[in-house]
């Protein structure tokens, strides 16, 4: 079954007198519970796709069924319920909220559910465990190393249980050692039965995904689940 | 997300950024610090007057001679050209008029007490028993003045306390006989101190009987008539009365003056309300100001926490959320500031109590609820638009300035 069915999908952006076509004519199927890895020379359009796939930005042309849902339709609060039900967000940067703690952080998106706190508090707890984080529950950002940070921000993008995780260069702010640390928390998410899609520039952590996509001005260039051979 | 999830998170919010939160806070002190404060004055000084008015007696009606400016041009007036003066016996023809309880017909001029060699210069008042119960004076030694005939001014005479410490310092006051001008005169009574108040200074006053007043002064007209009608009600038709009785004596012509107390009264309430109402106005712009500053201070927080905003998206918040959750803070940044700058308020009308005693200056309620409700207000309304702007942001365009 696709999880996620792109069709004739255009992302124009007006800067000023110029439009720069930032996707063109992109089709693609991605299956519930697959390991993608989206590749390509910068500005080729991989965030943007993943923007897309998140519904944290809108198609200019083109259909977008995400469970079988056209969700490129939606009103801005179904949307943002499927943000909060279906996906989970692990960013380059890691985007926690500075004031909050490693526990609050995670917790977060449980809060805005509005999912009441001694559930919320059992569910962060156990999550703290999972990803390592016991000791560091009371720390703010600015007290954790940079792959606590990127597990902190994993286990927020995947406390609510979603479908789908999108991971925009999550290695990329930080050394060999740890990025490997946090990729194979990912894989063990998608070993879970999450889907799992990774932009990356990096191609040996490409080369670990089950499927590789490769993207060149906004198109794809190569999917290598349809690789000749 | 939760009420109590909602209030947390935008506490949380507000303290981590410590100047621009103490800026509004102190922005919206002010101003209802400022509210309370003024309208504290402004009440005051109304309740103050208003006290003094009161303490000129109850339920008075003044006769005063001549005609007030407001009658108009009369030829008869022009002709005769000085009005018809008041008399003892107009004083006391208006014993007759059914509202009227009691009067007391008022004689002054200045004159010079001397006693064992002291002498000064003294205001005297030439009236009747009456006098001093109508004034709400108080005796603190001896008696008033007698009932008497009040064409026939016995020697008598009561004195201020001031009068009466500079006079006799120590030792006794009453019976002793005392000379004002070229009469000597008994002591009868010492009034009690009341300190400066409106009118005349009581503590510095020699009270004789109507006539020998009169006689001192070598004139036979009268001041004023104080008249205390019989109830607060009767003095509309005590006015109607006196006006019509000496209208009749003086042959048919309006040559005096009836005022009475409420009357003035209600001008210098109607006066002074005003003024705390003005006073007022101007605080609430400082309060606007106030609120003003409040939704700059969330359009910055806005603008800061852009990134914020956009991860709050990307994890599922509706705009429903993001808005209440700033709204929530623009409100407590007002409540907060409301809460300081009423208690700042009522800290400075307590002051300014302590230092002058004798002016009530306690901010009226309404003041307290409107200037609260216009910052909490104001707060709000102002909090509304950095909010609506909050969700009205792109989650891809907020994320991206994170
Ligand atoms: N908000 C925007 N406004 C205008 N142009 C944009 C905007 N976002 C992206 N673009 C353009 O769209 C194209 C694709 O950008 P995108 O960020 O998807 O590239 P990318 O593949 O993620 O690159 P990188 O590897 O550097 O992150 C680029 O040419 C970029 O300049
Ligand atoms: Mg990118």
């Amino acid at each position: 079954m696709a999880l996620i069915e792109l069709k004739g999908i255009e992302r124009v952006f007006q800067l000023g007198d110029s439009t720069v076509h930032a996707l063109t004519a992109l089709n693609l199927s991605i299956g519930t519970g697959e390991y993608v890895a989206v590749m390509g020379p910068s500005g080729s359009g991989k965030s943007t796709l993943l923007n897309l796939l998140g519904l944290l930005d809108r198609p200019s042309a083109g259909s977008y069924q995400l469970e079988d849902r056209d969700v490129t339709t939606l009103s801005p609060d179904e949307q943002a319920q499927v943000r909060s039900q279906r996906i989970g967000f692990v960013f380059q940067s890691f985007h926690l909220v500075p004031r909050l703690t490693a526990a609050e952080n995670i917790a977060l998106p449980m809060m805005l559910a509005g999912i009441p706190s001694r559930e919320r508090n059992s569910r962060v707890e156990r999550a703290l465990a999972d990803f390592g984080l016991e000791q560091r529950a009371d720390h703010r950002p600015d007290q954790l190393s940079g792959g606590q940070r990127q597990r902190v921000a994993i286990a927020r993008a995947t406390i609510m249980q979603p479908a789908l995780i999108l991971a925009d260069e999550p290695t990329g702010n930080l050394d060999r050692h740890t990025g490997d640390e946090v990729v194979h928390l990912l894989e063990a998410l998608n070993a879970s039965g999450v889907t799992l899609v990774v932009v990356t520039h990096d191609p040996a952590l490409g080369a670990r995904a089950k499927r590789q996509l490769v993207m060149e001005d906004g198109s794809l260039k190569q999917d290598s689940a349809h690789a000749p051979g | 997300m939760r009420l109590a999830d909602t209030l947390r998170f935008a506490r949380d919010a507000a303290t981590s950024y410590p100047m621009r939160t103490t800026l509004s806070v102190l922005a919206m002190s002010i101003g209802v610090a400022a509210v309370v404060i003024l309208t504290a004055l402004g009440d005051g000084a109304r309740r103050y007057v208003v006290s003094q008015f009161s303490s000129l007696g109850t339920n008075l009606v003044i006769v005063l001679p001549g005609r007030s400016g407001t009658g108009g041009f009369n030829p008869a007036n022009a002709i005769t050209s000085t009005p018809r003066d008041l008399s003892i016996d107009d004083a006391a023809s208006l014993l007759r008029a059914p509202a009227v309880k009691r009067l007391a017909p008022l004689a002054v001029g200045t004159s010079e007490i001397s006693f064992g060699g002291r002498l000064r210069e003294v205001m005297v008042a030439g009236s009747t028993s009456d006098f001093i119960p109508l004034r709400n004076f108080e005796l603190a030694q001896g008696q008033g003045l007698p009932e008497e005939d009040w064409n026939r001014g016995s020697s008598v005479a009561v004195i201020g306390a001031k009068i009466r410490e500079e006079m006799f310092g120590n030792g006794p006051a009453v019976g002793q006989l005392i000379r004002v001008g070229d009469r000597r005169l008994r002591v009868v009574g010492v009034l009690k101190s009341l300190g400066q108040g409106l009118g005349m200074n009581t503590d510095e006053l020699v009270i004789v009987p109507v006539a020998l007043a009169q006689a001192m002064f070598n004139s036979n007209t009268l001041f004023r008539i104080l008249v205390e009608a019989k109830s607060r009600e009767a003095i509309p038709e005590a006015k109607e009365q006196v006006m019509n009785i000496l209208k009749q004596r003086h042959r048919g012509e309006e040559d005096v003056t009836v005022i009475t107390q409420d009357a003035v009264l209600a001008t210098f309430d109607k006066l002074l309300g005003a003024l705390t109402l003005g006073v007022a106005g101007i605080a609430a712009i400082s309060l606007a100001v106030a609120g003003i500053l409040v939704m700059n201070v969330m359009l910055v927080a806005v603008t800061q926490r852009t990134g914020e905003i956009g991860l709050l998206k990307a994890l599922g918040a509706t705009a429903r959320t993001i808005r209440l959750a700033f709204l929530a803070e623009a409100a407590m940044l007002s409540t907060v500031g409301a809460l300081v700058g009423y208690l700042l308020g009522q800290l400075g009308a307590f002051a300014l109590r302590q230092a002058f005693p004798v002016f009530p200056a306690y901010p009226p309620d309404w003041a307290v609820i409107a200037g609260l409700g216009t910052a909490l207000g104001t707060g709000l309304l102002f909090g509304v638009m950095p909010a609506r702007r909050a969700t009205r942001l792109d989650p891809v365009q907020a994320l991206m300035r994170h």
